[in-house]
């Protein structure tokens, strides 16, 4: 542990839960970094002992803005555990409700959580201060009049495929329990329409196909000249960016990670986007094996274990007396190493040329971060257009589930936050153990035993401070926040 | 309109933030204009304020010194009491103090204390299994009195805490609970007995339900995704969970009950532990355990057996697949089918 004084950043809010930052600073750069999760409630702890089948009951409770994908990866580890799998209808409607968390997630993060630190009075000297102000200001600005109903209506597709949202028991490891009949259908397809009409029109300014489409940083350029910033709100960030120079913001270890997402209906060993490890610095995508994956806890307040260990060994025992602690959250590695996950990496892993062009020019950073969101908004409506298309009505949705009263399961796929895995083992039909590790168990772990830091906390040094931030404690200094915004944390999941 | 403003302020401890979700799909009107027509200023919510650190630090100082008055405190998510009673599960970040302790104050520094969702009311999922965070409600521990305030607590207002149960929220029981706190249109009568606003727990989620028919006829649902009733066999408990759910809809059309799984009764205090499986029904003797509260059982027995003799053969068939196999019929109804095939014929 450094002697030197920390500042400390936080409390963080446009976060999901409570975070606090520590900095080294030197001069008017952060040279080094610690991220604390505060808040410990104990879930694993919680599940140890339930029927098997209720962990469907409390894990989407972890998180209410993640709260479907936990319920996909509680469903995909007891149907990896029972042998169970959907039929097409299933696994159809399982894709479009997680895609529309994942989707109505981005979008929250970019105009509610992100966008709204481009109006601060720090920037007030600026030559573009006053439109981004008035359409991105927290709570006044146009921007969140346009999207809360655009999110709202949205949001109708899980009352129509899961009752309600968050918190549905709709998902289940052998479908879902809300058969679609054709008029539900033609409405799902009326509510995409509506969808795509909100993001062509205020989002994008042009239609997700030319967007999906945009292939290389000189076809982005090209397309951002086309029109004034003021023309979409994409065009506006990318001007905000290419302004304060967020491409030279926040750049982490450059390890990717996704663990795929969305089987397809027909060949469920197939996923629409892959899983893999991108390694940024060597141009090199690697093979994703789950038995590489352990967690550390020698920074966590945790009861002391003398390595690190794979989550079907894992344990979860809370515990102030390691002095080394600073944080709830442990440290998950990946054949030893810290990664980074979220729309990014699952952009990169699954070589998208805009993506991939982009990291080869500046590697990960707050911008890319932001495109690669906005760009996965438009790749899965197109999807879930066809996917809602595809549903046929009088066909089944859920398959029987012989649940064994022994063994073990995992699933593992990505939340809109990146990559979250559920391993889980049964003795007596009840949970003997289960371990969750979720995005921002990733993104923002804290350093391991061999004293390498998660992504954030790297992403933060060099990290500049402004001249008004320096003796003033109380400011958080602007790009720190957009840093630790970039990878849309969500703290109640990270440490659950 | 109303011309006073009133603030707000909003802080989550133990739970998952769905209920600001939820609240953030408030629809028609939206979250913003509802606030807006209620006069009600948010001086922080935490997704939706731009103040971060040492700003919301400074806000909350100047709360509970009395140098800014703070009308409506809402609590989402529990009071984090462990470990050992210590709070240190919780630490407000910067502040080196639990959040506990912060609550506390704030609670007595506002006219009306809110608690949104069953966490900040009486524990809720944090609190469930062994409890490990030492989970409590601000004014329960699940059933009983107490919690962090103490059952005898009264806000400056003259109200205890105002309890919106429910994991999650609707939105719009939130959005109507503060409304009517910010025209000071809400009172002691307007609560019921866990001090749930009674604007949606004098109803019940069987109320609208569109299974009522199988429920009358007692033809069950057996699996997910069938059609039948699920208070037999899947662990439905909709007779007795006080809510509008079925009257009020959810994300534009939905409802539990609606999506094909069983209503757990998230707006009870102590629903996170209920003893047995969720989504199984416990039995005694083949019979349901959990019948309705009001109602005499031998009667509901009797009632039961003599509607299942009577179950049409309709609802027998359809209350145990996905989709409707067998459609109702009118007396007289000429078949489309057979008209057209004589015109074909012609």
């Amino acid at each position: 542990m450094s002697s030197k004084p920390r500042r400390i950043a936080g409390p963080f809010n446009r976060v999901e839960g409570d975070l606090e930052v520590q900095l080294e600073v030197e001069g008017d750069r952060v040279a080094r970094a610690w991220v604390v999760s505060p808040l410990y409630r104990g879930f694993e702890q919680i599940l140890q002992g339930k029927p098997a089948l209720d962990a469907l009951v409390y894990v989407p409770r972890i998180c209410g803005i993640c709260s479907v994908a936990q319920s996909v990866a509680s469903a995909t580890a007891l149907a990896n555990l029972s042998g169970v799998a959907p039929p097409v209808n299933g696994q159809l409607a399982s894709n479009l409700i997680l895609a529309n968390e994942n989707l109505a997630d981005h979008l929250t993060h970019f105009y509610l959580f992100f966008m709204p630190d481009f109006a601060r009075a720090t920037y007030q000297q600026e030559p573009w201060y006053g439109a981004v102000a008035a359409r991105f200001q927290a709570v006044a600005g146009t921007a969140t009049r346009d999207v809360l109903p655009a999110r709202a209506q949205f949001l109708h597709l899980m009352g129509l495929l899961a009752g309600k949202w968050p918190h549905s028991l709709a998902l289940q490891p052998g479908g879902t329990t809300r058969a679609i009949d054709s008029s539900d259908r033609t409405r799902m397809l009326g509510i995409l329409f509506g969808f795509r009409q909100f993001l062509e029109r205020v989002l994008f300014g042009d239609s997700l196909e030319n967007i999906a489409a945009l292939s290389s940083v000189t076809a982005l350029q090209n397309w951002c000249a086309q029109w004034p910033p003021q023309h979409s709100d994409f065009r506006q960030f990318l001007e905000l960016a290419e302004q304060l120079h967020l491409h030279k913001l926040g750049r982490a270890q450059d390890r990717f990670m996704s663990y795929g997402v969305y089987s397809d209906a027909a060949d469920r060993s197939r996923t629409l986007f892959d899983a893999g490890v991108f390694d940024g610095k060597q141009g090199l995508l690697l093979p994703l094996d789950q038995s590489d994956i352990v967690e550390d806890v020698s920074h966590s307040w945790m009861q002391n274990q003398p390595q690190a260990a794979h989550p079907y060994d894992g344990v979860t025992q809370p515990s102030l007396d390691n002095s080394d602690a600073y944080s709830w959250c442990k440290s998950p590695r990946w054949q030893g190493q810290s990664m980074e996950v979220g729309a990014l990496a699952r952009q990169l892993v699954n070589r998208h040329p805009l993506m991939v062009d982009l990291v080869a020019e500046s590697g990960g950073n707050v911008r890319n971060r932001i495109v690669a969101r906005l760009l996965e908004i438009a790749l899965v409506v197109m999807e879930m257009e066809s996917w809602a298309g595809a549903l046929q009505p009088k066909e089944p949705f859920c398959n029987q589930l012989p649940l064994p009263e022994e063994g073990r399961g995992f699933g593992m796929m990505e939340a809109a936050r990146g990559s979250l895995g559920h391993w889980l083992s049964v003795k007596r039909g009840r949970i003997a153990n289960y371990q969750i590790i979720a995005p921002t168990t990733w993104n923002f772990s804290p350093r391991d035993a061999g004293g390498q830091p998660g992504a954030l906390e790297l992403a933060l040094e060099q990290a500049p401070l402004r001249a008004d931030e320096i003796d003033n404690m109380e400011k958080d200094p602007v790009a720190v926040q957009h840093i630790v915004r970039s990878f849309d944390p969500c703290m109640v999941c990270t440490v659950h | 309109m109303v011309t006073d403003t009133v603030n707000l302020l909003w802080l989550q401890s133990g739970g998952c933030g769905g209920c600001s979700m939820s609240l953030l799909a408030a629809e028609a009107p939206d979250l913003v204009t509802t606030l807006k027509a209620a006069g009600i200023n948010l001086l922080w919510h935490p997704s939706l304020s731009e103040a971060c650190g040492g700003e919301l630090l400074s806000l909350l100082q100047r709360i509970v010194a009395g140098e800014q008055r703070l009308d409506i405190f809402c609590l989402e998510g529990a009071v984090i009491q462990g470990p050992n009673g210590s709070g240190l599960f919780h630490k407000l970040a910067r502040s080196e103090r639990p959040m506990r302790d912060w609550i506390d104050d704030l609670c007595r520094a506002a006219t009306h204390v809110v608690a949104v969702g069953n966490c900040a009311a009486y524990g809720g999922i944090t609190a469930a299994g062994g409890n490990p965070s030492e989970a409590c409600g601000l004014q329960y521990s699940e059933k009983s009195c107490g919690g962090l305030l103490g059952g005898e607590f009264l806000a400056a207002g003259g109200l205890p805490v105002v309890n919106i149960a429910g994991c999650p929220t609707h939105p719009n029981w939130v959005t109507d609970t503060l409304s009517q706190l910010a025209a000071g249109e809400l009172g002691l009568e307007q609560l019921d007995g866990f001090e749930r606003p009674r604007s949606y727990t004098d109803h019940l989620v069987h109320h609208g339900c569109p299974r009522n028919e199988y429920y009358e006829y007692k033809a069950s649902a057996e699996k997910p995704s069938d059609l039948g009733c699920m208070m037999e066999h899947m662990g439905c408990i909709g007779t007795q969970a006080h809510a509008d759910c079925n009257t009020r809809l959810w994300n534009g059309a939905g409802s539990c009950l609606r999506g094909g799984y069983p209503c757990i009764n998230c707006t009870a205090p102590d629903f996170h532990e209920p003893g047995h499986s969720f989504t199984l029904t416990p039995k005694v003797a083949g019979i349901p355990v959990g019948l309705p509260t009001d109602m005499p059982k031998a009667w509901f027995v009797a009632l039961s057996a003599l509607a299942k003799a009577a179950t049409p053969d309709r609802l027998r068939r359809n209350a145990l697949v996905d989709h409707i196999e067998i459609a109702p019929q009118t007396k007289g109804e000429p078949s489309l089918e057979n008209r057209l095939r004589g015109k074909h014929k012609k």
